[in-house]
């Protein structure tokens, strides 16, 4: 798997370059959320607000009113826990496009619970005009600007930094609302997003050696979903559905899926992978997502829950889990 | 209802008093019909909203229906016919200027001007608070006047710093003028904007503020003061100037003010009460005029008919 560093960094640069009604805007945190080189390569177009979000976002509306899309990058938690009411009504009431880069997502932080976005997508799926997305990967992170750029009304995106592994083939760009048929079966339906689909990715093929069919979609737009693979996927399954997500399991892409399958007359098990309304805490990816049972063994034991049996997979068997480090070059010194 | 009285010196600014204590008649009028209204903010702000529309701003003619068209719908991808009530104020040219209305809960004020300077029919205001109509109660960006949605108070100023903002990158000669309430300095986001404008040098925004010591439960003073408003404004790097809100002069003047690469506030102090001594009896809580009885309600109605007489 190759992994790819400061990606967006780069990307965002050559693909605004001859789009002047691209400003970017930042809260304080230029290089942590990899819009150092845009404000070196085009100065004019990048607004520095401080730390100041609330003004930041109005702003935000009132430049979209006149023609500029605003690209808002913080962290995500600063973005909705901070200006919900100006997302609310100088943004998404008018229906303007002002894209919002929400960095850090779920635990993904040793920041603690002020850093980390656990309930982001259940808060900006809520609200009417917004579309909600979520890179998984570096071909989605490469692919995502123009997708999101033809959305004419607000853009959420659940953002990734640093390093970044390619899941997805260069040649396959995000589309919105179309999900990512990873692996086909009836067994089992799983349906993950971000970072959660490179964690199912180190064991679904095991269980599938074991002789278990898996659906997997990766979903990398919560809002809309309207996606016809997901109800036919949910219509197929014959023993139960699995969403996994790093997020709060309220609200978030396991209740998409549930609203799915009532609204449909569904009858099949739904097992919710993600925080379980719960907090986290300040500490390092793998250690929360083994704490929070986020990780591909708590995939595991889910999966032998629904057929009831173990399928006795060796740890051996799991592919790697890829560590990052807390403290590296692919990082701003501040989180 | 037409005030047919002669003034001996036909002044500007006489006619700008006209049409101020017109609006307040108009706001009198329609609170007495519909037993409440917000009555103190149209005693405090009558004169700078008729000096801004007959002589501060440099907009052009409304381009809205006379008679305000049935709500819409809300605004979104599928409804592509929605329109701004920023229409009444004219054009978005180049060279013309911009009213952000911030303090939504003046709306009745705002119908009233836009009445009283024919930019609306007064059938406009039989409209307000109905349903299915956009002459709403608290503005949202479809009513008459309003090109922002900004009811919840202290978020309009920010919008008003983005479209600055845009027309000073765009090279518009046209200003971006702001009408403010004093109460909205209590939130933090106003702070917020008015440290980007000054640090931002947004000197092609003019802000009045309504500066007449009332919020929701009372005087400002009681519930948290802003003073020393001047001092803080210009720690923050703001260009301050405090006028008489009632004097058409001092307001205008205000307005000519060179700026030297600040942003402008126009402190205007005011009188909630002012034309209606009246509601003074109500003091210190001003923010909305519903009639405790009939007696009152009376008393209102023959006040009424005295200034509809006079003229005044």
């Amino acid at each position: 798997m190759e992994i790819y560093t400061k990606l967006y960094a780069r990307k965002l640069v050559e693909w605004a370059k001859d789009k002047p009604e691209v400003l970017v805007l930042s809260a304080d945190l230029t290089s942590s959320t990899e819009i150092d080189l845009f404000k070196n390569e085009y100065p004019n177009r990048f607004l520095s607000f401080g730390l100041a979000e609330q003004n930041m976002v109005g702003a935000a509306g009132g430049l979209a009113r006149e023609g500029y899309y605003p690209y808002i990058h913080t962290f995500a938690v600063f973005i909705y826990r901070r200006a919900y009411d100006q997302i609310i009504g100088s943004v998404a009431y008018p229906n303007l496009p002002v894209r919002f880069f929400g960095f850090l997502p779920g635990i993904m932080t040793p920041g603690g619970i002020t850093h980390q976005a656990i309930e982001d997508v259940a808060i900006m799926r809520t609200v009417p005009n917004m579309t909600v997305v979520e890179v998984g990967d570096a071909t989605e992170i490469e692919t995502i600007l123009d997708e999101i750029q033809a959305v004419n009304g607000p853009v959420y995106v659940r953002m990734l930094r640093g390093e970044v592994p390619r899941l997805f083939p260069s040649s396959e760009p995000f589309k919105l609302n179309k999900a990512r048929l990873l692996s086909e079966g009836n067994d089992i339906t799983l349906f993950t997003s971000g970072i959660c689909t490179e964690e199912a990715l180190r064991v679904t093929q095991v269980i599938r050696q074991k002789g278990i069919s898996i659906q997997h979609l990766h979903i990398s737009t919560h809002k809309p979903f309207t996606d016809p693979q997901i109800l036919e996927a949910c219509l197929k399954t014959e023993l139960g559905i699995i969403t996994m997500e790093n997020h709060t399991i309220v609200g978030g892409l396991g209740s998409a899926v549930a609203e799915v399958l009532a609204e449909n007359g569904i009858g099949r098990k739904l097992v919710r992978i993600g925080l379980k309304d719960t907090f986290a805490h300040g500490a390092s990816q793998a250690y929360l997502m083994r704490e929070y049972e986020l990780d591909a063994l708590s995939l595991v034991k889910n999966v032998e829950n629904l057929l009831g049996k173990k399928l006795n997979i060796d740890i051996n068997d799991y592919q790697s889990e890829r560590i990052q480090a807390t403290h590296s070059e692919a990082k701003a010194e501040a989180l | 209802m037409k005030n047919e009285i002669q003034n001996p010196i036909k002044t500007w600014e006489n006619e700008v008093i006209e049409i101020a204590n017109r609006i307040r008649i108009r706001v009198l009028e329609h609170t007495i019909n519909n037993n409440g209204g917000y009555m103190s903010q149209a005693c405090s702000s009558a004169e700078i909203f008729a000096t801004f529309y007959t002589k501060i701003l440099n907009i052009g003619e409304s381009i809205a229906p006379f008679i305000p068209e049935p709500f819409k719908g809300v605004p979104g991808i599928y409804n592509p016919n929605y329109e701004t009530g920023g229409l009444y104020n004219g054009p978005k040219n180049n060279d013309f200027d911009r009213l952000i209305f911030s303090p939504s809960h003046y709306a009745l004020v705002l119908y009233a001007t836009l009445i009283e300077t024919g930019r609306m029919s007064p059938e406009g205001l039989a409209q307000f608070n109905q349903d299915g109509s956009t002459v709403e109660m608290i503005g949202a960006e479809h009513s008459p006047g309003c090109e922002i949605t900004s009811g919840s108070l202290g978020t309009g100023l920010s919008q008003a710093v983005g479209i600055a903002t845009a027309r000073k990158r765009n090279g518009e000669k046209g200003r971006v003028f702001v009408f403010l309430s004093d109460g909205e300095f209590h939130e933090g986001q106003v702070w917020e904007a008015i440290a980007f404008m000054s640090h931002n040098s947004l000197d092609n925004m003019i802000t009045y503020v309504d500066i007449n010591g009332q919020c929701c439960d009372g005087r400002i003073d009681d519930v948290m003061t802003i003073d020393p408003i001047e001092d803080r404004i210009t720690a923050f790097g703001g260009e301050v100037v405090s006028v008489n809100a009632h004097d058409p002069g001092e307001l205008y003047k205000a307005s000519l003010l060179s700026n030297k690469g600040k942003p402008v506030f126009v402190l205007s102090y005011s009188n909630p009460t002012q034309g209606l001594d009246l509601l003074a009896n109500r003091a210190p809580k001003l923010h909305y005029l519903r009639f405790q009885n009939d007696e009152e309600k009376n008393l209102y109605k023959k006040e009424l008919n005295r200034l509809m007489l006079s003229g005044k």
